[in-house]
Formats: structure tokens, C-alpha cells, sequence
């Protein structure tokens, strides 16, 4: 037994009260859907926390028309007025963080660590944003008098379930849009927790709509001839259809999709700290992020010390039950995400990389896989070329700058991408030339609202965060 | 992979190539890898096995100048047996002159005697004075002697001085223990604090320890963390294994277990003895003390029922 066993820390349940099932939030009220109800499991144990309504053609027309009846009223108040609605919500965010963390962990399988210290905090913080754009829209670029688009459709995907909502939800009420908003069929719960806020802070009925439901109730709520404006997170194949969808309809469409990230280590980077990135952007929620580091790139002249310093440290990282709060790794979120991880890493193995996992012991129950790092990886290889979205990490060297350059961008993805190194004069010559949306340098995986997020090629087009992210709710 | 770095000091440029060229410090990221351990939830069976583990490690501190016989006895006394059944701490640390009665206090009990030497805490003077005064210490029975190192000479970039006083107070030492205090306080970067430690242990010492407690910060998580990456480095590069000590602003148990995660996951089971890391403090003893009595009976007791010294 080692000398310093940490025990069990489980986060309690007690502040989340789950009810049964759960409807549709339209017009300001739940209510019945017309499709076929399913289930939403926690994935860390396959317990079936509730039963969730499924929104058929009809149900989202209703929704849509509620947004749409909604909109007058709400892009004709004072940027004042609105603001005022969203430093409420964001408040009660933050007064309810704890409940919503441990909502969002037991629906979603991430740890309660990342669920309550970087997800609810940044959920708050874009409303608070967001909140302060209501009324200085004038002053944002866009001309004088800037309007907004009308019913917006979010369709959100299940990795950051709140976070998503916030970032879809908060720019277009500040910009006096009305939305209408489809969780992901796995991670409803804290969107319908999100509706509850919104009748908490007296927001008017309409202005916020939530239907739940699978692929078919999302294709509905895009198709829908009355929305004026799409935006999705997801995956790039859905994100093709959807353009397809919208394509000629005149609609404003933001995609934010899929990535293959490079983490470029130099070797004359901070190593304890570059490999402190290398984890926090792959292992980071279990890998289920779009923007995840999931290419290493390391300089060849420090591969080996580099990979013996990861493989100590990923020996240090503690999977396990989500509500621990010392858990490093939760669950997967769903039995297909595990299967998609599960084909992939076999891809990976016949193709020739080699694969090493820490010695880790998995749950019995639920999805869980364990940290995985893929050496001799070679570009053609589909574990260097295909979203994995797992705690799958691939690596590959590189011997000249010029080299890291075009591995880096020689995928068809471009959402973002890391640099590590002590030189300041490298780091700008490298975000320069990187095809990617966001460049962290030294850094990995760090968000803030005031910071546009988004990406090149089949990454999608549009920016969310920031000044920029307002143009897509705006009808300029 | 061990390999020799007899050559390192052989000269001023050779050690200096070699300091620099170590991996840098992230300063952002160091701070952030130490919050995040500092998130670790400590609780119940393992928060006890903590709390005896830092009395264990504890290196019972009293510097003031107002310092007798008498208040130096007493602390001996608590360092045996500092309370109920908990375990006696490492060591008691003392000025020069007062080891003498800090060593016939706990002689034969296994609780060390540290002595600072070496013109502590500001380290300003010759070298003959240093090597004196920690001569002094060893014969009057220190087991281990806390030196520092000269600041001015390792910012100013003579570090040659500094890695030949740290070999010579080593070999005043004789059989006693060498803990090199690199006051982190004062050297400005985190950079600093990992080439301060590397050439303290490429000098012979035998522990790293943060601060001497008169300069403020003394110890924080992040250098703590940045002196651990170094000893675990160090010895897979030599072999030789070296103890680390944060000492200063260390009060409460809470402090003390962030340190405990800080080893547990940076070093591992290796480095988690009184032979290998080291608290440095005076008022955390009762603190521990109290909060161990908490657990074992779910009630606090008032501070009257823990004795001053």
C-alpha cells in the first residue's frame, strides 16, 4: 500500500433534486412532447437518472413560433433592460453553481474537479460577458444601430453541456435575439436545469425555448422556415448536413466542429509545465473536446525525456468515480462514444503505432477508458488524422520548425493548436504560420469570454467568445 | 540513466553552462500545477495518516534572538512528546549556542538536533566565520546543520562562491547532515530556484530547504513543487537521493497536507519519510495537534488545552 492513500472525497447528491421525467420548456412552461420519451443515464454507473421528453416536428414549431411571437417585445427593449435579465441569470448561475456542477457530472461523467472549478465558472462568466454587450452594441463595430437576427436555433453538443448553452444562449439574448435550444440526446439535465433559471429570474416567456430530443428533433429545429439564424457544435459530418440544410435559405449559419489539434513541444521548452499541458490537453475532460491537443508534436532532440517525464506523470492521474473530488478522469460519456474510442485505438494498433496505457484499474460498471498514448504514430495513420474525442493522445517528432509547420497543419481540421517553448520571438513566428483558430502558447485549453473561439477549414466558420462572436447574432 | 556531472564544477563557466542550461520554469503554469494539488480533498482515514505523517516531519523551530535554556528545553520536551499518543517530531531546530542543551534534551530519543550556522540568516560573512560557526554547531552535538547560501554571490552570477562555500561548510560538517537554504524569497524567479537548487546539490547537500523564515514569502506551493521536480530529476540523473524542507509560513494543517499532496505526486512513496522531506515551523505543531485531537473525537478543544511550547 502506498504511504499517502487519498480516501474517498465524494461531492454530495443531496444539492441536486432530479426529478422523474421531464418536458419540454416552451413558451415558459414545461410541457409534453409528442415523440417518444427516452432516458438519460449517468455513464459512470448506467443508472438511469430520469426520463426526458423528445420533441416530434410539432413540438419544435411550437417552440419556434413561441421564440418568434417572443421576439418583438424582447429586440424592442433598451440594451438596459435585457442586460439587466442576464446579470440575473448569471448570478443565479453562481448562486447555484454547486447543484449545477454535480448535475452536470452526474449526467455528463466528467470529474466534479472540472465540472465546479472551469465549467460552472466560465458558464457564469459569459453571461456576465455577454451581459455588458446588451447595451453598447453601438459601439461594437458594427454600425450605429445594429439589429438583431430574430429566432436563432442552437443545436449544442454533450462534452460541455452548460458551457455550450452559455456560449450559444448569452450572445444572442444580449443581442435581442429569441432561441430556441436542443441539448444533446445524452447531457439534457442542466439545459432543462438552465430553464428552471430562466423562469427564477422572471425572463419573459418565449424569449428562452428548450427542446430535447435525438438527430431528428435537432433537423426539425434547423430545417424550420422561421429561424433566422443557425448555430451547431458538434461533430463535422452532422455540421455538413446542416449547411446543406441551410444552404439558399438565407439563414446565418456559425458551425463549430470538429479538430485534430497539434501540441508543438520545442526543446527548449519549460518541461515540467509543457508536460502539465500536454495532460490538461488531452486528458482534460476526458478528451471529449474539440479543441483537444490530441497530436503531439515533440521535438526529436527531447522525445525521450519528454515521453519518460508523460508517462510518470500519466501514472499519477486518478480515474475514477466523477463525484470523487480528487477524480482526474471520469467517465465516457456514452457506450457509442466508447465504441468509436475503442475502433479507433484498434486502428491504431494495427496500423503499426504502440500503444501504453498507465496501470489503472476501471470501475465495473459504466464507460470508462483508460489514458492512452500512441508512439510511432506516422501522419497517415487514422489516429493522427481522425477526431478521436477520448483520452487518446498521439505522438509524433519533428526535427526543424518548418517541419512542426506543416505537420501541424497538414490535417483537414484547424480549431486550435499549442506551442511550447521559451522563445517569444518563436511562438509568433509559429501562431503566424499555424493554420489554426486558436494558438495557446505555453498554455493549453484556456478560455475566456472576451476571447473569440473557432476554426479553419473543417473546423466550421463563424467565431463564438468575444467582440466577434456578437456579428452572428446581428443582422450585419 | 545516470550519468556524471563531476565536470560541472570544475569551473565558473562550466558550472553556469550547465545551470542554464536546464529546462526553464513556467511561471504561470507552475502556479497553476500548485493550485490544482492544492484541490486535493484530504479526508478522514487519510487525512489522519496526513496529520501524523507531518508531526513526523515536523522540524521544531525556535531562531529568536530572545531564545534561553530554559524556552529551548521546553520545546525539546513537546518534541518528544508533543501531545496524547501522536509521534514525536524529526527534529528540533536551535542557534549554535543553544545546541549544547537542545542535544542533552533529547539524546538517545531519535528527535534530531538541527542547528543554523553559516552567519544565518543573512549569510554575510567570511567564509572562515561560516565554517566556524558551523563547527561550533557539530560540537556541540547538531546531527544537522542549516546553512544559506550567499544570495548576493548567486544573483550577481558568482557561482563558483556559492558552490564552493556549500563545499566547504559540507566538509565542516563532518557526519552531520547538510541542509542547504536557498532563501527563495530573494531570488526572484522560479528559474532561479531551480538552478539555487540543482547547485546546491551538485555541492553536496543533503537536503534542499526553501527559506531561513525571516524573509517574506518564505514557503510557497510553487517553489516547494519546483524544488521537488528538482530532487526527483537529480536523482534519476546521479542516483543520489536528496531530502527537500519548505520552511516558513507554514502554519496550518491545511498548509501542511498541500505540501504532503505536493510530494505525494510530484516524488511519490520515496520521498514521503522525516529522511527525506522536512517541515520547517514553530506554531503548526499545535495546529496539527488540534485538528488530530478534532478526528479523533469530532470536537475541538480550545487552544488552552495545547500546551505554548
Amino acid at each position: 500500500m502506498a504511504v499517502f492513500e487519498y480516501a474517498p472525497a465524494p461531492e454530495s447528491r443531496d444539492v441536486v433534486d432530479i426529478r422523474p421525467s421531464y418536458g419540454l420548456f416552451v413558451d415558459g412552461e414545461f410541457v409534453d412532447g409528442a415523440g417518444p420519451s427516452f432516458k438519460t443515464v449517468n455513464p459512470a454507473t448506467e443508472e438511469t437518472l430520469a426520463e426526458v421528453a423528445c420533441a416530434a416536428e410539432a413540438d419544435v414549431d411550437r417552440a419556434v413560433r413561441a421564440a418568434g411571437k417572443a421576439f418583438g417585445p424582447w429586440s424592442a427593449l433598451p440594451g438596459a433592460e435585457r442586460a439587466k435579465y442576464l446579470f440575473r441569470i448569471a448570478r443565479l448561475i453562481q448562486e447555484r453553481s454547486r447543484e449545477l456542477a454535480v448535475l452536470e457530472t452526474l449526467d455528463n461523467g466528467k470529474p466534479i474537479r472540472e465540472s465546479r472549478d472551469v465549467d460552472l465558472p466560465l458558464v457564469a462568466a459569459h453571461f456576465f460577458y455577454y451581459a455588458g454587450w446588451a447595451d453598447k452594441l453601438a459601439h461594437a463595430g458594427f454600425g450605429p444601430d445594429p439589429r438583431p437576427v430574430g429566432v436563432a436555433a442552437q443545436v449544442i453538443p454533450w462534452n460541455f453541456p452548460l458551457l455550450m448553452l452559455a456560449w450559444k444562449i448569452a450572445p444572442a439574448l444580449a443581442c435581442g435575439n429569441t432561441v430556441v435550444l436542443k441539448p444533446a440526446e445524452t447531457t439534457p439535465l442542466t439545459a432543462l436545469a438552465f430553464a428552471d433559471i430562466c423562469v427564477q429570474a422572471g425572463l419573459p416567456a418565449g424569449v428562452v425555448n428548450i427542446v430535447t430530443g435525438a438527430g431528428a428533433t435537432g433537423a426539425a429545429l434547423v430545417a424550420h422556415p422561421e429561424v433566422g439564424k443557425v448555430a451547431f457544435t458538434g461533430s463535422t459530418e452532422v455540421g455538413r448536413q446542416i449547411a446543406r440544410t441551410v444552404a439558399g435559405t438565407g439563414k446565418k449559419l456559425t458551425l463549430e466542429l470538429g479538430g485534430k489539434a497539434a501540441n508543438i513541444v520545442f526543446d527548449d521548452a519549460a518541461l515540467d509545465q509543457a508536460v502539465e499541458g500536454i495532460v490538461n490537453g488531452i486528458f482534460f475532460n476526458q478528451g471529449h473536446v474539440c479543441c483537444a491537443g490530441s497530436r503531439l508534436l515533440v521535438q526529436e532532440s527531447v522525445e525521450e525525456e519528454l515521453l519518460a517525464a508523460l508517462k510518470r506523470r500519466l501514472g499519477t492521474l486518478r480515474l475514477g468515480d466523477p463525484l470523487d473530488k480528487n477524480t482526474d478522469i471520469g467517465a465516457i460519456n456514452s457506450a457509442e462514444q466508447l465504441a468509436r474510442i475503442r475502433s479507433l485505438t484498434e486502428a491504431g494498433e494495427q496500423e503499426g503505432a504502440e500503444r501504453w496505457s498507465p496501470a489503472c484499474e476501471l470501475p465495473a460498471n459504466g464507460y470508462w477508458f483508460p489514458p492512452t498514448l500512441f508512439t510511432r504514430v506516422a501522419q497517415s495513420h487514422r489516429i493522427a488524422r481522425e477526431e478521436i474525442f477520448g483520452p487518446v493522445l498521439s505522438v509524433l517528432t519533428f526535427r526543424t520548425e518548418a517541419e512542426a509547420v506543416e505537420k501541424a497543419n497538414n490535417t483537414p481540421y484547424g480549431l486550435s493548436a499549442g506551442i511550447w517553448t521559451e522563445k517569444g520571438s518563436r511562438i509568433l513566428m509559429m501562431a503566424d504560420r499555424l493554420r489554426a483558430g486558436v494558438v495557446w502558447a505555453n498554455t493549453f485549453n484556456r478560455f475566456d469570454p472576451a476571447s473569440p473561439f473557432g476554426g479553419y477549414k473543417e473546423s466550421g466558420y463563424g467565431r463564438e467568445g468575444g467582440i466577434a462572436g456578437l456579428e452572428a447574432y446581428l443582422d450585419v | 540513466m545516470t550519468t556524471s556531472l563531476a565536470d560541472v564544477a570544475s569551473s565558473g563557466a562550466t558550472l553556469r553552462a550547465f545551470l542554464h542550461g536546464l529546462p526553464g520554469v513556467d511561471r504561470v503554469g507552475a502556479d497553476q500545477r500548485a493550485a490544482m494539488l492544492s484541490t486535493r480533498s484530504i479526508k478522514t482515514t487519510a487525512k489522519a495518516r496526513a496529520i501524523d505523517l507531518a508531526i513526523s516531519m515536523v522540524d521544531l523551530t525556535t531562531l529568536e534572538g530572545a531564545d534561553t535554556p530554559g524556552k529551548v528545553r521546553a520545546m525539546c520536551a513537546k518534541a518528544l512528546r508533543p501531545g496524547e499518543d501522536a509521534p514525536q517530531v524529526a527534529a528540533v531546530c536551535v542557534y549554535p549556542d543553544l545546541v549544547a542543551v537542545a542535544a542533552e534534551a533529547v539524546a538517545g530519543s531519535g528527535v534530531k538536533v538541527a542547528s543554523v550556522a553559516t552567519a544565518f540568516p543573512s549569510g554575510r560573512s567570511s567564509l572562515e566565520v561560516k565554517v566556524a560557526d558551523t563547527a561550533l554547531a557539530v560540537a556541540a552535538g547538531a546531527d544537522e546543520i542549516d546553512m544559506v547560501i550567499d544570495r548576493g554571490a548567486f544573483l550577481s552570477g558568482d557561482l563558483m562562491k556559492v558552490h564552493d562555500e556549500i563545499v566547504a561548510v559540507k566538509a565542516a560538517c563532518g557526519a552531520a547532515h547538510l541542509k542547504v537554504i536557498l532563501e527563495t524569497g530573494e531570488l526572484a524567479s522560479y528559474d532561479n530556484v531551480r538552478r539555487a537548487s540543482w547547485l546546491a546539490m551538485l555541492a553536496g547537500a543533503d537536503f534542499i530547504k526553501t527559506s531561513t523564515g525571516k524573509v517574506s514569502p518564505a514557503a510557497t506551493l510553487p517553489v516547494t513543487l519546483i524544488m521537488l521536480e528538482a530532487v526527483r530529476d537529480f536523482r534519476e540523473r546521479t542516483g543520489r537521493q536528496v531530502g527537500v524542507k519548505p520552511a516558513g509560513g507554514i502554519r496550518t494543517t491545511k498548509d501542511a497536507i498541500k505540501h504532503l499532496v505536493l510530494v505525494n505526486e510530484t516524488c511519490g512513496d520515496d520521498w514521503l519519510s522525516p529522511d527525506w522531506f522536512r517541515l520547517g515551523a514553530s506554531s503548526l505543531l499545535n495546529d496539527l495537534l488540534m485538528q488530530r485531537q478534532k478526528l479523533a473525537t469530532g470536537r475541538y478543544a480550545g487552544p488552552d488545552y495545547f500546551t505554548l511550547d
